[in-house]
């Protein structure tokens, strides 16, 4: 491209703001076939020595979490630093931190294809796999907060010895229910999503085990637009169940603590609250992983400075009306005039865990409001730092709605001040280790970009004929093919 | 009368193209010929092709809707059940069954059984798995998952004739019409 150019949005950069201007989803020199070699060619090659290197500090924190878990299920849950009052420690702050992160896959996969939103081909796959891999480490902490994890199918109405059935009106059942439905209906799309992408790297195979393999996994798909009618209404369907059913998951996550009578839980802003934050929270590790993956894979024209602007944005977004909830507690704290509900949130601020509160406050509140410049949205380097910031944060969040309401409820006498053992830091860390594992292989195996959807977004798959606009979905002007509604 | 008698070993002809606009008004032709048994092939979905086919609406919406509402009574059956009829569950004076209490479960087993069904259901309306299709014998076939639009028109279509489906599919393609065979 000459400097010369008027063209609002050039061919490199797409972060354009012009409105009468389709930005362009992929940049560069890119087809079809570029699309493909890119996206198939990093499960195909060898992994760089960085593959690697992570690979083998991630297994071995897995490692450190399995030893973890059979110490605390061989020993017990004194292991933990869990004590009375704080009966609830590490596991359930780090369960909602995982499950909060798990709400961006859905979120783009489904609502943001509902709302036409199409810069998120080009990440969802990744998104959604982070999703599953991220209620997969949830998944493990009420596992083993249980605390004799051979009775975890208590959990679940199966017929036992006992003859008893689980109480269905406890929050705690809800989650079940929610944490379950959503790592089912994940999975489903996930996998849906890539049957088409599983056929693109059978149909390249180069060996037979991986013609296999894939093969297997593809389903047969030959790419018919009969099948592909019948795939785009269940993608289609799926988006708008499952819709509603992320945002139900972090609701009914919130009423285990709104349902109880504990100060600073018992509010009925818990269920946006919480949404608004695992969005926040879910897209700041996207852009945690999404900004490597795509600098050591070249998959800069695919992801594009576009893309991580828009995630910078909805950080932005979902970041305020997180600080936005922060000062309606404060406010509602004291207005309702409740003297244990007004305690506990001066207590939070500058009480013992005022450290974790600031910290909280500045990496939710105060950070993501650097996004409003455009330079911190599209420099990847200062957007990764906030990114990583924000997930701090985000942990440091559960961290102060667990323990600084139940250290100090109603009665001083029986206030106490909670310390993770080195089990419960080794644990967490560990399940880092477990995440950027299955992350990894996912990256090593599987499309990481959904190379189908990306092709439907580019300017060539649209008519490009004099009198037609080139871009958008297809308007029915060729004769006989109109789209009926 | 047995079209696969008359061309034994032959499951049809291919047809390829490089844009999607000579796809699309290739596929109309296809369609105008009324031809029934054929299919076109693209790496990503292309709107208007459903039209450009004239495929019909899929019944999936129905399926899933009826799943949906399969697991929102088994949702709602299971809790009462299990909490006011097998094991009456009393807690703090509240009744045995009170639906606002059940709501949350009711509502996450209906997603559940309708995200299944609608996986489920477009798969067996798909036919799939089949992991054995004659097209994959074809070498060229392969770039309908990377960069290429394909049209077969299968021999089993009553209008099926060696020669003129050949003419017509030579005469909306630039490119050589392949033989697809019908053994492996």
């Amino acid at each position: 491209m000459s400097a010369t150019t008027t063209e609002p949005l050039s061919y490199l950069d797409n972060t354009g703001d012009d409105p009468t201007v389709r930005a362009r989803l992929v940049v560069g020199d890119n087809d079809f076939h570029a699309v493909t070699n890119k996206v198939c060619g990093i499960v195909e090659s060898p992994q760089p020595r960085l593959w690697w290197v992570a690979f083998a500090i991630s297994s071995s924190l897995t490692l450190v979490l399995l030893a973890m878990i059979a110490y605390l299920v061989t020993t017990g849950i004194g292991v933990w630093g869990l004590m009375i009052p704080v009966g609830w420690g590490y596991a359930i702050v780090n369960f909602v931190f995982w499950v909060g992160i798990g709400h961006a896959g859905t979120l783009i996969s489904a609502i943001l294809f509902l709302l036409r939103q199409r810069w998120r081909t080009s990440i969802n796959r990744f998104a959604e796999g982070m999703t599953i891999f991220a209620v997969v480490c949830a998944g493990v902490f009420p596992g083993i907060h249980v605390g004799r994890v051979w009775f975890a199918y208590w959990l679940a109405p199966i017929p036992n010895q006992m003859s008893m059935w689980p109480n269905f009106r406890s929050p705690l059942l809800w989650d079940v229910f929610a944490v379950g439905t959503y790592a089912t209906v994940s999975l489903l799309f996930w996998y849906m999503g890539m049957i088409p992408d599983l056929a693109a790297l059978r149909d390249r195979a180069k060996t037979k085990i991986r013609y296999y393999a894939y093969g297997l996994l593809a389903l047969g798909w030959r790419s018919s637009n009969r099948h592909w009618h019948r795939f785009e209404f269940a993608y289609l369907l799926l988006a708008a169940l499952a819709t509603p059913l992320v945002l139900s998951v972090h609701s009914v996550v919130s009423f285990d603590f709104a349902v109880s009578i504990m100060p600073g839980w018992h509010t009925t802003i818990f269920p946006p609250y919480f949404v608004a934050g695992a969005i926040f929270s879910g897209f700041a590790m996207v852009v945690t992983l999404v900004i490597p993956v795509r600098r050591i894979y070249g998959l800069q024209e695919i992801i594009t400075k576009r893309h991580l602007e828009n995630m910078a944005k909805i950080m932005l977004a979902t970041g305020t009306m997180v600080g936005f909830a922060y000062s309606t507690e404060f406010f509602i704290a004291w207005y309702s005039g409740n003297t244990y509900e007004a305690f506990t949130f001066m207590n939070r601020a500058f009480g013992p865990y005022a450290w974790a509160y600031w910290t909280m406050v500045t990496c939710n509140v105060l950070v993501p409001q650097v996004f409003w410049m455009k330079r911190f949205r599209t420099n990847t380097i200062l957007l990764w730092i906030a990114s990583v910031l924000i997930n701090v944060g985000m942990w440091f969040e559960r961290f102060v709605i667990v323990v600084s309401s139940l250290s100090r409820d109603y009665l001083p006498t029986s206030w106490g001040y909670y310390r993770p053992s080195i089990v419960d830091i080794l644990t967490f860390v560990g399940s880092f280790g477990l995440f950027f594992t299955l992350f990894l292989l996912f990256v090593r195996f599987l499309p990481i970009v959904g190379m189908a959807e990306v092709k439907g977004v580019m300017p060539q798959a649209h008519l490009d004929r004099p009198g037609h606009r080139g871009h958008g979905d297809y308007h029915g002007d060729i004769t006989g093919t109109e789209v009926l509604s | 009368m047995s079209k696969t008698a008359e061309h034994a070993g032959l499951y049809g002809y291919l047809a390829s193209f490089d844009l999607v606009d000579e796809f699309l008004v290739a596929a109309t032709r296809v369609r105008d010929a009324g031809y029934t048994h054929w299919d076109a092939h693209s790496p990503f979905v292309i709107h208007g092709l459903d039209a450009a086919m004239g495929v019909k609406k899929t019944v999936l919406p129905y399926i899933v809707f009826v799943a949906g509402l399969t697991g929102a009574a088994v949702g709602i059956l299971l809790q009462w059940w299990t909490n006011a009829v097998d094991y009456p569950f009393l807690i703090s004076g509240k009744p045995l069954f009170s639906l606002p209490a059940n709501i949350p479960i009711a509502f996450e087993t209906t997603i559940l059984f309708a995200a299944i069904s609608a996986l489920v259901g477009m798969l067996v309306l798909n036919r799939l798995p089949q992991l054995y299709h004659p097209l994959f014998a074809n070498r060229s076939f392969k770039r309908a998952t990377d960069d290429r639009f394909f049209i077969s028109i299968e021999a089993v279509d009553p209008l099926f004739d060696p020669t003129t489906t050949r003419e017509l599919l030579e005469s909306i393609s630039g490119r050589p019409i392949e033989e697809i065979e019908d053994q492996p």
